[in-house]
Parts: C-alpha cells; structure tokens; sequence
C-alpha cells in the first residue's frame, strides 16, 4: 500500500471572515466551527481561542489534539468509520496542515486530563507548544451523562479537524513524503536479506473513558489484527481517552506515529517494515493473556526477524506490555519495547509494575513523577483549577499566583510512550 | 578560590611498589600525587590539587579490612580534603573491593564527597548504590579514557552542584532515576536499538529490568479438612494500640500474635498500623484484611483443619523487598516447624 502525504506548512492561525488557508496561513470563520460543533444537540456552547507558539498562553484540561488533514486522492476519506464511511484508507493522497492543530478541552473526567503550555518551562516537555492550535472550549447542556460528554466533545474535535483539513484539499502542497509497504511475498523477494520487522502498537482499552477506537470500532472489543502502517495517517486510529495526560496517545500523535515514521525511514535499507499489528490493554487477565497470546502468535506467523512495541497508559498496561514482550521473544523474535516510568518523585521506587529479564532492550520516555513548577501565564484558556484535582496534581497545586507546582504527568504528551519525544531517564 | 583538596587512594600495584607479592602492603600516606595521581592532576588543571596519596596492598585491605579502613580514614582525616577519589580499579577484583569499601566508609564515616572509579563487572561495583562509580574499560589501557570520565564529575561533587543522569555525567546508574533530554526521539532510539540487537551488535538498555524474584506455587494441599492453614498478612493488622510499634510506613519488623479463642476481630481489639490506605474499613473491621471470622467458619463447617494459633503480620507500605524477604525468611521457619500445611497471605 502506497500513500503521499503532501505537508501544506503552516505558519500562523487567524480568525477570520473566511475560512481558508493561504500563504501559510490557516484562517478560520468562527461561525464556520461553531456552526458545525452546535450540530450536535448535547453542545450547549463553544467558544474558539487560538494558541500560539512562543504565547503566554495556558490550556487545560486538555482532553484531545487532531491534526487537521484531508484526502485528496484515493479510497475513503479521513477517520473512517466515525467521520468518513468505512473504508479501507492509507493508499492515495492525504494532505495535512503541518504545524496546526485543533484542541479540545472541557470538564470531563477531571482528574485525567492535561496540560499544554505554549512558553516557558512546561512547553519544552509538550510537542503541541510548538503548533499553532485552535482550541475548542465546549459547554455541554446540563446534566449530561459523562461518557456522552466525552463522545460529544471528541466528535467536535474530529470535525473540526476534518473541516480545516479540507481548506487545504486544492493546495499544493510544500513537501511530499511517499510511504510504501509491500504484500508480504513481495517484501521476501524484494529485501531477501534484511530483518523483518513489525511495529506492535498497543492501545489504551481498559475502559471507562480510557478507549481508543480502530475504523470506528472499540478497541477493547477486538480481536489483536494488522494493518498497513499508512492507515493510520488517514485517522483509522483515534482518541476517546481520558487518562493521564502524559503518557495517552492523542489523535495527533496516532496521526503522526514516530515509530512508523522511523521504521519507514529504515525500510528497504537496513529492515523490511512488515506491518502494524494492533493489539489492547483490556482490565481482564482472559483478555490479557488472549490479546499478548494472539500478538505473539502473529510475529510467529508473519515470520518476524523483531518487533518495536509501544505502551499507552501505566500500571495497569505494564503487565500487557511485559506479557506482550516476553511471549514475542519466546517465539524468537527480538523486541525493543518503549515505556515510561513512575519511579516516584525522588526517582528511587520501582519505575514498572512488571518485569522480565527477557524485556533486555527497553526505551523510556522519562520519570512521570518527577516535580516541575510551570510559572503563571498571562492567559488560561479552560478551567485553571482543575490543577488541584488532575492526575499528577494535589491539593494546592495551584499557587496563588497562578503558578503550578505538579508532577510531570500533568502535561499533554510529555512522557509518550510511542517514543515521540526526547526526553528519558537513567 | 583556593584549590580544591583531593586525597587519592591506590594500590600497591599503581603505586609502583610491586605485584601479588607485595600485596600485603599496610596503608601508607605520601604528600602529593603517585602513579595515576599524575593523570587527574593534568585534568584538574588548576581546579584541583591531589594533596595526598594512600597506597594499600589489595590483599591486605581484603583480608584486615576493617583495620586498613580505619587506618585509611584517618590518614584522610589529617588532610580535610574536599574530595577523595580512589581507582580507577578497571577489572581487578580486590583493588574494586578495596576502592568500593574505603569510598563508602570515608563518604559515610567523614561526610566528604567520595569518587571511584571501575569495569562494570568488577566486584567491588556492588557499591554504585552507595556512591559514585565511573563504568572504566576493563584494564590500565583504559586510564585516560577513565580519568577523562572521573575529573569533571570529581570537580561537580567537590562543589556540591547538581548531579545530572547516569548517562549525562559517566556513572553506574545507582538505581535513582533521572530524567533528561536525550539527543533523540525515543522512537529513533527503538528502531536504532532493534538494529543493533538484530545484527548481534552491543545495545544499552535504557531501563535494566529490575529482579523480581518470582516463586513458583508449591503443590497443592491435598487434604484441607485436616490441613493447618495460618494467616499472614501485609495490611498492618495488629492489636489495638499496636503493641510493637511497627511502623506505618517501610516497617523494620513484624508481629507475631495468638489468636486462640479469637473468633472474630472487632473494632475495640485489633486495628491497622498501615499508612497506605484509608484505615477506616480496616479499623471498622479488621476480618476485612485478616479473615479470622471467616477461617472460623470454615474451621467449624470442617472444610479446614485447624486455623494456626498465630498469625503474622507487618507493614506492606513502602515497605524495602529485603526487609520483607528476612521477615519471611524468620518466620516460614516457625510456621514449618509449628506443622502449619498451608498459609493465606493477604494485602490491603
């Protein structure tokens, strides 16, 4: 499967009379998103902020961030089986708004949602301080049933998104990127002596607003599968995850996947990319043993030489990732898999609930416990009080000058598990 | 600023006084540098002076060790150095033992910053979770790569500045997890990582597993109605007033107490010592962590032998796994030797 993704690079987020995107800039027509967000009944009010690079700006809590992209040629259209119909995407032409985004925010769970700044100490640990964000501060009608808060919101931002993305469908775009993988024969008989490797993306499923949805199906009720590593910068992977906020995958970074992007800089060099295999992190041990069993059975069948593992979540989906990686390793196929660590503030405690001395080759996106203060910002969109209660946060996390004071998983992104920051531990 | 004052530890072997046959050699003091001392003082520059040098034969050190250390400690004491610096050691077994056990004493007995410096797999490199340890090559042709390693983390401890990763400063990890900013993106680094591990090439971790000491399950008891079973517990269930004071948190001991003719625990006869959790259903009613009621229950309907007159119990929270590993050790003992079949452990 075949696709090019042209990069319309955007610079700059006005609002505007029109909604367009022209020399860079993304403009949009408030009336345009509002409309579009308000067509969803459970909505009472929206309100658009923009966000820039370099501003004094706070968002929180932060629940998703899409990246705004279109197709331009080719089967089916963005997030299929939840905005487009369902069809195969991945093959074709996609353009993306390239350092844009939308992000939603809004009270949902409360104390698992995140943190992005857009200067000063807490942007360096967050991807999104450097995009030019428009934020969607949804009000739901009163009393609305959490979980159907959650979808409402998480469908305004997917529109959103797809409506922005589809300003640059005519636009040529300033660079193309062509990724390819070949049927499995065809990969034997093209690269006969490199290593065949496979990218094991696990994804957050226990449930209870921890989902995330593959074509418009929960990913807790599936079965482990493959899939070609282009799908899912068509949107077959999206968000409705409201965990902590560090280390969850939101739909911008399924978008923009870095392991398959490194796998694919490597393929047909020193590795054949094979394919995705996608598997969860469900609560039941039956579920648990069935998923990493069905992972392991399946690095055996496609006769894979190594396999990369990603983690989404802690604690809980530490066991998954172990039983994942041990169970590929016994089928010999060499695992590198990437986690995070809870080695608590003083960095001395035990980083992971599991272990196993087959895991021999780990990467590690940092110390979610480790202690940062974020310094106060002349603006905050969204609710700053919700400091005190997030995840990685307490009671007086909030100082009185608007400073925080938290632990590092209070911050959208920071400790991702798909490896798509710099920062570690040792 | 003056200089900062080093004191360095050798052996005989780099001291140039002789080999296995001299490795009997008692602690000896020399104003200045000896051997490698020449190296460090190159690196340090004019930031740092090895004031004195302590020679000490491996043998005897390994053999008298606690005399040569006290001997060590006080030749160091006499200088009042800022720094004390021993080794590098590379792959020799007594000479890292020597350097591992006189670090941890002078940084524990005199409070001075404390370096060495040794192969990864060298013995004495058990101390790196006491003090600082420079990974070396495993033999003297690593020197300038060992004192390149050794000097600028030597200057940051004698001047009390902050101490970055294991990775960004040269030393074993010590086991406390730092983060910082790796040149690059942790996915980079998977795939980079894969290579090498599938080409058979040389890789490091970024996480070393921990040991988890995994037991596997004893057979199971083929005979409950007549089976002894004895409870113990993690959850800090304890008599009111907790008589042995342990402690709520990372507890140093256990306790052992009789429950003959207990049939049920109450809120006014037993309590929770634990601080990881809210006390409150445990104080209501303590059966919810240790199940006397229950084990009576099933005692009377038959179903068990007999409840052990005893059970055992401490602190989970925050509690070290080798503490707990000797609590169990102890008493695993007394329950075999008490004839107990079976044990139920809970937790919180």
């Amino acid at each position: 499967m075949k696709l090019e993704l042209g990069y319309v690079n955007i610079h700059d987020i006005q609002f505007a009379s029109e909604s367009k995107v022209e020399k860079g800039v993304l403009y949009v027509n408030k009336e345009d998103i509002k409309n579009l967000v308000l067509e969803d009944e459970n909505i009472k009010a929206v309100e658009l902020e923009i966000a820039k690079p370099g501003e004094s700006v706070r968002i929180m809590p932060v629940k998703d961030v899409i990246e705004p992209r279109c197709k331009v040629e080719g089967p089916g259209g963005m997030f299929p089986g939840v905005i487009a119909k369902v069809d195969t995407v991945g093959s074709g032409k996609t353009n993306v708004l390239k350092g844009s985004a939308v992000v939603t925010t809004g009270k949902i769970v409360a104390f698992q949602e995140g943190i992005i700044d857009m200067c000063g100490e807490g942007a360096k640990y967050t991807p999104f301080s450097a995009l030019n964000n428009l934020v969607l501060v949804c009000e739901p009608i009163d009393n609305l049933e959490r979980h159907e808060h959650e979808k409402s919101v998480r469908m305004a931002g997917l529109k959103t998104a797809t409506f922005l993305g589809n300003l640059a469908k005519n636009i040529t775009p300033d660079e193309v990127k062509v990724f390819e993988t070949p049927g499995l024969k065809e990969g034997i008989e093209k690269y006969p002596n490199l290593p065949r490797v496979a990218y094991v993306q696990m994804l957050q499923s226990q449930g209870l607003m921890h989902d995330t949805y593959v074509y418009g199906v929960d990913a807790k009720r599936t079965l482990t599968t493959i899939m070609n590593p282009t799908e899912g910068m068509d949107g077959a992977i999206l968000s409705g995850n409201c965990v902590s906020a560090c280390d969850k995958n939101t739909t911008y970074h399924h978008l923009n996947n870095p392991v398959v992007a490194d796998l694919f800089e490597q393929h047909g060099k020193t590795l054949n990319f094979v394919c995705m295999i996608l598997t969860n992190e469900n609560v039941y041990l039956a579920d648990k043993q069935r998923s990493s069993d069905w992972t392991a059975k399946l690095c055996r069948l496609l006769d894979l030489d190594g396999a990369v593992v990603s983690q989404e979540g802690f604690g809980n989906p530490d066991t998954d990732l172990i039983m994942n990686c041990k169970k590929i390793e016994l089928q010999g196929v060499k695992t590198v898999i990437i986690t995070d660590e809870y080695a608590g503030q003083d960095g001395k405690s035990q980083s992971l609930a599991d272990a196993d001395p087959l895991a021999d080759a780990v990467v590690t996106g940092g110390n979610a416990n480790m202690v940062i203060h974020l310094p106060a910002m002349d603006k905050v969109i969204g609710y700053p009080e919700t400091a005190n209660i997030i995840a990685g946060g307490h009671e007086g996390s909030l100082n009185k000058d608007g400073s925080i004071d938290a632990e590092l998983q209070v911050i959208t992104g920071a400790t991702n598990e798909l490896g798509f920051n710099k920062l570690s531990a040792r | 600023m003056s200089k900062i004052k080093v004191v360095h530890y050798i052996n005989q072997f780099f001291a140039n006084i002789g080999g296995e046959e001299m490795a009997d050699y008692k602690p000896e003091k020399r104003a200045g540098i000896v051997g490698p001392g020449l190296a460090f003082k190159n690196a340090f520059g004019e930031e740092a002076e090895i004031v004195a040098t302590i020679i000490c034969g491996d043998s005897y050190i390994g053999e008298h060790t606690k005399e040569a250390v006290a001997a060590v400690l006080e030749m160091v004491k006499e200088e009042k150095p800022d720094l004390f610096l021993a080794g590098p050691a590379f792959n020799a077994g007594r000479y890292g033992f020597a350097c591992g056990e006189i670090t941890k004493a002078v940084k524990k007995e005199l409070g001075i910053p404390v370096l060495t410096g040794m192969y990864k797999e060298n013995p004495g490199a058990d101390a790196a979770k006491e003090v600082y340890i420079v990974p070396t090559k495993n033999s003297s042709a690593g020197m300038r790569d060992a004192v390149a390693k050794m000097a600028p983390l030597a200057l940051k401890l004698a001047k009390g500045e902050q101490i970055l990763s294991s990775a960004e400063d040269n030393y074993m990890p010590n086991g406390i997890r730092v983060n910082f900013f790796e040149k690059e993106r942790g996915s980079k680094r998977a795939v980079d990582m894969m290579i090498k591990k599938l080409a058979g090439k040389e890789f490091t971790t970024e996480f070393p597993m921990p040991s988890f000491d995994r037991v596997a399950p004893n057979p199971a008891v083929k005979d409950m109605a007549h089976a002894k079973v004895a409870l113990v517990t993690s959850g800090g269930i304890v008599p009111k007033g907790n008589p042995d004071h342990i402690e709520s948190s990372s507890a140093s001991h256990y306790g052992k107490y009789d429950i003959e003719g207990v049939m049920d625990l109450t809120a006014d006869t037993y309590e929770t010592a634990h601080g990881g959790y809210d006390p409150t259903y445990a104080n209501e009613d303590a059966d919810r962590v240790l199940p006397v009621d229950v084990m009576r229950d099933l005692e009377k309907e038959g179903v068990i032998g007999k409840l052990h007159r005893y059970f055992y119990t401490t602190v989970g929270n925050g509690t070290a796994v080798a503490s707990a590993k000797k609590f169990a050790e102890e008493f695993s003992k007394e329950l075999k030797a008490d004839g107990v079949d079976a044990v139920i452990l809970t937790s919180t």
